[in-house]
């Protein structure tokens, strides 16, 4: 019955890793800008709600208030600086967003302190429930799971059926063209970077009662949100949720059994050293296979589809003629 | 002589007679972080020939200096002390390593290969993480420095020794990267740099190019890595974090990408800076990130800064 705990345990970390990278993807692919200072956001969010929570002593006035922050700080910081970067080449960009990470890593610190915050699981949910037969699974960890997925669902079907959605998704395959068509594209800017600062601010608040509120929480899952990114296609959301899946669970799975199974073949002294390693390469490993057959990554826009002809709703695109799509 | 070689034999000089000044002053300290700026030096003007000059975004160069370390420091521990065995022993292991993700991520561009390169890079840093045989989290430490079998005419393990040790590879390492960027090679670097699809189409094998830059720049880098153990006598997984390469990164801007003297400058600068600021402050990191954040802006709104090559900067 272990394994399907640590399913579970898998589930809910790549839906929190999807919510992440989404805001990720879409500002790398529509705004074509590398934001290092996404994992700052996450940390954001934590740590507003867990202020919030402490004023008010509600946790859902605390979410609801951090993730209101999220969005109007989300859209401040696009409007007074990210906005600036997007012509810039990347090495500006990451520049400057590392500069921000600095910024915002000691302003915590200066304001939080040094200590990592207390926010704990929310009493209604603070207890386990039964799954399957005698198996008990944490309520809180059930709930993000459910909200990962309402919240999912509601982007995939904003994404895909509504306006915005419609010109998401065209800025990710043709930037220029969307803005020939008179779309706002710097409002749809403002809007984008807003949402994903809220995701990724949902994220951080969802996880954070799991883990500890501290300085840097967001850059461990930075970087498994590029793998996130790059495995599943610049600016495609649908990849950034299959890829999320397979990084998620890769992970989690091969923390959970990658020790215990080296140590049924190696002697104990080898397989307690080489298993931990091995468990956290093996997410990386998964991105270099993903590239080494598809070096664009899973669902790039613009790119032949994965699937075979007869499931396709749409004619592909030639990958190619995509030339709103700056490289460096 | 034009007053740019004037300008190096002086600093040349300055440096050498340096050391025996301030340790007749006392000021031994200023001797570790003058050791320490020079190693960085040497990290940054490797990272700074394929950024600067190759136009490749890597965002995971602190890997090389924590492998050529861990390499070192790993040798140590299972009692090799002579360096005529551990060093080789580490540079080639961060050829090979070099190797390995240079062809897997030089097979992508842009953004893809900036963020690939982050990821491997924090591959290593888990890796190492991990390894309780050697430390993990807590890092390693050498009992004492590697031994050259010249210590009777120079004292390498001692600190002044040392200094003069990290000050002639520095120097040499300088004169390769300047030999390299002129010859045939470092001109193929740059017009790939400039323009990808040209050179590939002209008929030069731009991949293999690119991945032998690759492989040269994190050989140069994982010596700095070796240097750095031995200065410290201790490696930690926190050398290759991911702030690290960043830091790399922006040294090597701060000096002036694709300059020949921008690691030396650069490391100088921010080092200094660091130094300075953390006397005053805890906090240093604030004033740091809001210097680079006005510096930066300053480029956007397109001021000219004294070091700066905004020309070539577009094409990276």
């Amino acid at each position: 019955m272990l394994w399907i705990e640590q399913l579970l345990n898998g589930l809910q970390y790549s839906l929190m890793l999807f919510l992440f990278a989404a805001g990720l993807t879409l500002v790398f692919g529509i705004m074509n800008l590398v934001n290092l200072a996404h994992g700052s956001l996450y940390m954001l969010g934590a740590y507003s709600a867990a202020t919030v929570t402490a004023l008010s002593g509600s946790y859902a006035i605390g979410l609801l208030g951090a993730l209101v922050f999220m969005g109007l700080f989300g859209a401040l910081l696009e409007i007074v600086l990210i906005r600036r970067l997007y012509r810039q080449d990347h090495l500006t960009q990451v520049l400057a967003t590392f500069a921000l990470i600095l910024i915002f890593n000691e302003s915590v610190r200066i304001v939080w302190g040094v200590q990592p915050l207390r926010y704990d699981i929310p009493a209604a949910l603070s207890g386990s429930v039964s799954i399957v037969g005698d198996l008990r699974y944490s309520a809180y960890r059930l709930a993000t799971i459910a909200a990962g997925v309402v919240v999912a669902l509601l982007l995939y079907w904003m994404v895909s059926r509504t306006r915005v959605g419609m010109w998401v998704r065209a800025g990710a395959s043709n930037r220029e063209m969307v803005q020939m068509m008179g779309v706002n594209v710097r409002r749809l800017f403002t809007a984008i970077f807003s949402l994903g600062a809220v995701l990724s601010g949902l994220a951080g608040a969802a996880l954070a009662p799991l883990m500890s509120v501290q300085v840097g929480m967001g850059e461990e899952v930075l970087i498994l949100a590029f793998v996130v990114v790059v495995v599943g296609g610049v600016g495609s959301i649908r990849g950034a949720f299959i890829a999320a899946l397979l990084v998620g669970m890769v992970d989690s799975m091969g923390r959970a059994w990658l020790p215990g199974l080296l140590g049924a073949v190696l002697p104990a002294h080898i397989a307690s050293d080489l298993g931990p390693a091995l468990a956290s390469m093996s997410v990386y490993l998964l991105m270099a296979v993903v590239l080494m057959v598809r070096p664009m990554g899973l669902f790039f826009p613009g790119a032949p589809s994965l699937l075979p002809k007869w499931l396709r709703r749409h004619p592909p695109m030639a990958a190619n003629a995509a030339p709103g799509r700056a490289s460096a | 002589m034009n007053r740019g070689l004037i300008a190096v034999i002086v600093a040349g000089l300055g440096l050498l007679v340096l050391p025996m000044v301030l340790v007749s002053m006392g000021q031994g300290f200023y001797l570790g972080l003058l050791t320490r700026i020079m190693i960085y030096a040497l990290a940054a003007t490797s990272l700074n020939l394929i950024l600067g000059y190759g136009g490749m975004v890597s965002f995971g160069h602190a890997a090389f200096l924590g492998i050529g370390g861990y390499a070192v420091a790993i040798a140590a521990q299972h009692g090799i002390g002579t360096a005529w065995v551990a060093w080789p022993m580490a540079l080639g292991a961060v050829a090979l390593f070099a190797t390995v993700i240079g062809a897997i991520s030089l097979r992508t561009q842009g953004v893809h290969f900036l963020m690939i390169t982050l990821a491997l890079a924090q591959m290593v840093y888990y890796v190492f993480v991990s390894l309780r045989g050697y430390g993990g989290d807590d890092g390693l430490s050498m009992s004492r420095r590697s031994s050259f079998g010249w210590e009777a005419w120079w004292p390498t393990r001692g600190d002044t020794g040392f200094y003069y040790l990290v000050l002639a590879l520095l120097a040499l390492a300088l004169l390769c990267a300047h030999r390299l960027v002129r010859s045939h090679f470092g001109r193929v670097l740059i017009g790939v740099r400039e323009n990808e699809a040209r050179m590939s189409t002209i008929g030069y094998p731009v991949y293999r190019y690119k991945l032998a830059a690759f492989v040269i720049a994190a050989v140069l880098c994982g010596l700095a890595g070796v240097l750095n153990v031995e200065l410290n006598r201790f490696i930690s997984p926190s050398v290759m974090h991911w702030s690290q390469s960043g830091m790399l990164m922006v040294i090597v801007i701060v000096g002036g990408l694709g300059r020949p003297w921008a690691g030396v400058v650069g490391a100088t600068v921010f080092l200094g800076l660091e130094e300075v600021l953390s006397h005053y402050t805890e906090r240093w990191q604030l004033p740091l990130g809001l210097l680079l954040l006005a510096l930066v802006l300053a480029r956007v709104a397109g001021w000219r800064l004294p070091r700066d090559t905004g020309k070539s900067l577009q094409h990276v």
